[in-house]
């Protein structure tokens, strides 16, 4: 029985909680059990049973009382980046040890509002710089699925790895994740789960640790679409507390569930048809337009002529601000500082404590960054690159304007990568990983990722749906129809 | 693949404030050149009259009263801080 319990989603969870089928404590305690027994696939880095126990009872009493939002009493992991009161938030960063923030982010303080149960804090890459989780200062985090009865360790997929194989392994009902060019949907491509980044604005930014701010977006983890629509609801809104929050009403997004796309069309970037794209991308990428054709939507090919300037974009604008907002970690305020010498200076604890605190990929970014920054470079790189981000979205505007709603697009390049294959390649191998969803976050579009196939040794693979600006319902209704037409039910066998 | 010698790439690290040792210099350099070399591609794209982005979302940030309207808790504000005296951050001395 309490195997079945953690494998509900959170939308059936909702009702059985509501119904009294099924108490949040007994959910809880069904989670608890799962992710003690799940230590080797390292999803959470820091668990809570105590705070989720009192958090399910605290549930339990409004689920009777008859006062009970949809996220009231469900067990949910929430990733390393959102500032947890209390609770170690380190953004899986050693400079970040033992940081317990005095405050709670927005994100997450709307979902406890609402009766949400914390399990704990998921791994993640070190400040979300990495494509697959093994950036992390806690050590890696492991992919449930393997390639059939292979037994080497896959990656989850990164940023929010510890999210994806969190939700994919049924430790929690649904988790928190973060997208700055791709760390919400290409985890869920590589674990076979649903993953939404909103528009730029539509989540708080206050108390998540910052990358870079032009870019970053909270959003919803989950176990299908309807979940995604349930969670996002939970956690959009406006915030005087973030300026960029936008001030928009917030949707009902499970309400336009309907599956119906009749009349919708959907366009085909031609320039996502990379050179060496694996077959079988390329065959679930033609298969997806086609369940939409079917579904009664329009499909056709249309040019969004930049395309290839997004990771060079990207790699440009990502590192100056993360340059900047981790000049914060410098030993005196939080987090680690390093062991001083006889003599030492001021500069020496900056230049020690970063040297020790931020991991080689941190570091690597931080320089980048000051580098595009530096006086001679700045109109070189840092204007250029915000320049051709200008055309990017200009892209984007015209294709819309055209009468597209919605673009399909493979969510990554390839299924779920071996972890320590990429150890020898050089940077930019890995940064080629999102390639398909840099240019949602350049954008600041909408976009998802719904498990769609498999490769040919079982590993779950996801499609991308990019939508309009604040139309996440829409959106979120086409994947809906994808979802229902792809019919992805597979799950990992169990082996941790 | 764009050069970066290792002495730019010292200055960088000083820059960031982030300590290398010389020996690690001449790899770091060589992935700055690897990095920058992949960013070398934005020189191709025309950007005659394009403005540089600012805001992703067109919006205006929203005004407020200037007032104090947060504060007056220095125990939580020192709580994390690896070494804090008498209500301040301590830090190793900077004026001789």
């Amino acid at each position: 029985m309490s195997a079945e319990l953690t494998k509900m989603t959170l939308a059936g969870a909702r009702d059985a909680l509501r119904r009294g089928e099924v108490t949040s404590a007994e959910l809880t305690e069904a989670c608890l059990t799962a992710i003690d027994g799940a230590d080797a696939l390292g999803a959470f880095a820091h668990k809570t049973p105590e705070k989720a126990r009192e958090m399910a009872a605290a549930a339990d009493k409004r689920l009777q009382s008859g006062d009970a939002p949809d996220l009231c009493g469900v067990p949910m992991g929430i990733k390393d980046l959102f500032c947890t009161q209390g609770v170690p938030s380190q953004a899986a960063s050693r400079i970040l040890e033992g940081f317990r923030p005095e405050y709670e982010s927005t994100v997450t303080s709307q979902l406890f509002g609402d009766g949400a149960v914390m399990l704990g804090k998921l791994n993640m890459d070190e400040f979300a710089m990495g494509s697959s989780n093994e950036t992390s200062a806690y050590g890696n985090a492991v992919n449930p699925w393997r390639r059939g009865n292979d037994e080497a360790e896959l990656t989850p997929g990164g940023s929010s790895g510890g999210s994806a194989a969190a939700v994919a392994a049924d430790l929690c009902l649904a988790a928190t994740g973060t997208d700055t060019g791709g760390s919400i949907r290409q985890p869920a491509a590589f674990t076979g789960i649903t993953g939404l980044k909103p528009t730029y604005g539509r989540c708080s930014r206050w108390g998540i640790i910052a990358f870079a701010s032009s870019l970053d977006q909270a959003g919803p983890m989950t176990k299908d679409v309807r979940d995604a629509a349930i969670l996002l609801k939970a956690m959009a809104g406006h915030d005087p507390k973030d300026s960029t929050s936008a001030d928009l009403e917030v949707p009902d997004f499970e309400a336009m569930l309907t599956g119906d796309v009749r009349g919708k069309t959907i366009g085909i970037p031609r320039e996502y048809r990379m050179e060496g794209m694996p077959k079988e991308i390329e065959d679930l990428w033609a298969e997806g337009r086609k369940m939409l054709e079917d579904a009664g939507a329009t499909v056709k090919d249309i040019s969004l002529p930049h395309t290839k300037y997004a990771l060079p974009t990207y790699y440009v604008i990502a590192p100056a601000e993360a340059s900047s907002n981790l000049a914060r970690y410098d030993g005196v305020r939080y987090g680690h500082r390093a062991k001083l010498s006889q003599g030492d200076g001021i500069v020496d604890m900056y230049e020690k404590t970063r040297a020790e605190g931020f991991g080689p990929e941190v570091q690597r970014r931080v320089m980048v960054g000051t580098y595009v920054l530096s006086a001679g470079f700045y109109d070189a790189y840092y204007n250029r690159a915000r320049k051709v981000r200008t055309l990017i979205k200009k892209d984007f505007e015209d294709v819309f304007a055209e009468g597209v709603d919605a673009i399909l697009t493979p969510a990554t390049p390839s299924a779920a990568f071996g972890l320590g294959e990429m150890a020898d390649a050089d940077p930019v191998q890995m940064y080629l990983n999102d390639v398909f969803t840099v240019t949602v976050n350049l954008a600041g579009l909408p976009g998802i990722s719904v498990p769609a196939g498999r490769d040919g040794s079982g590993l779950p693979l996801g499609l991308q749906l990019i939508g309009k600006p604040w139309e996440e319902g829409d959106l979120l209704n086409t994947a809906y129809a994808l979802e229902q037409a792809a019919g992805f039910v597979a799950k990992p066998s169990k082996w941790w | 693949m764009s050069e970066i010698d290792t002495e730019t790439a010292a200055r960088v690290a000083k820059l960031a404030r982030i300590r290398v040792a010389d020996d690690a210099l001449p790899a770091l350099a060589q992935e700055f050149g690897a990095i920058l070399g992949f960013i070398e591609q934005l020189q191709e794209v025309d950007v005659e009259g394009v403005e540089p982005m600012v805001s992703v979302t067109p919006m205006r940030l929203k005004r407020r009263e200037d007032e104090v309207t947060d504060g007056g808790m220095p125990e939580k504000v020192l709580s994390n801080a690896p070494d804090a005296r008498e209500g301040f951050f301590a830090v190793p001395k900077v004026v001789e």
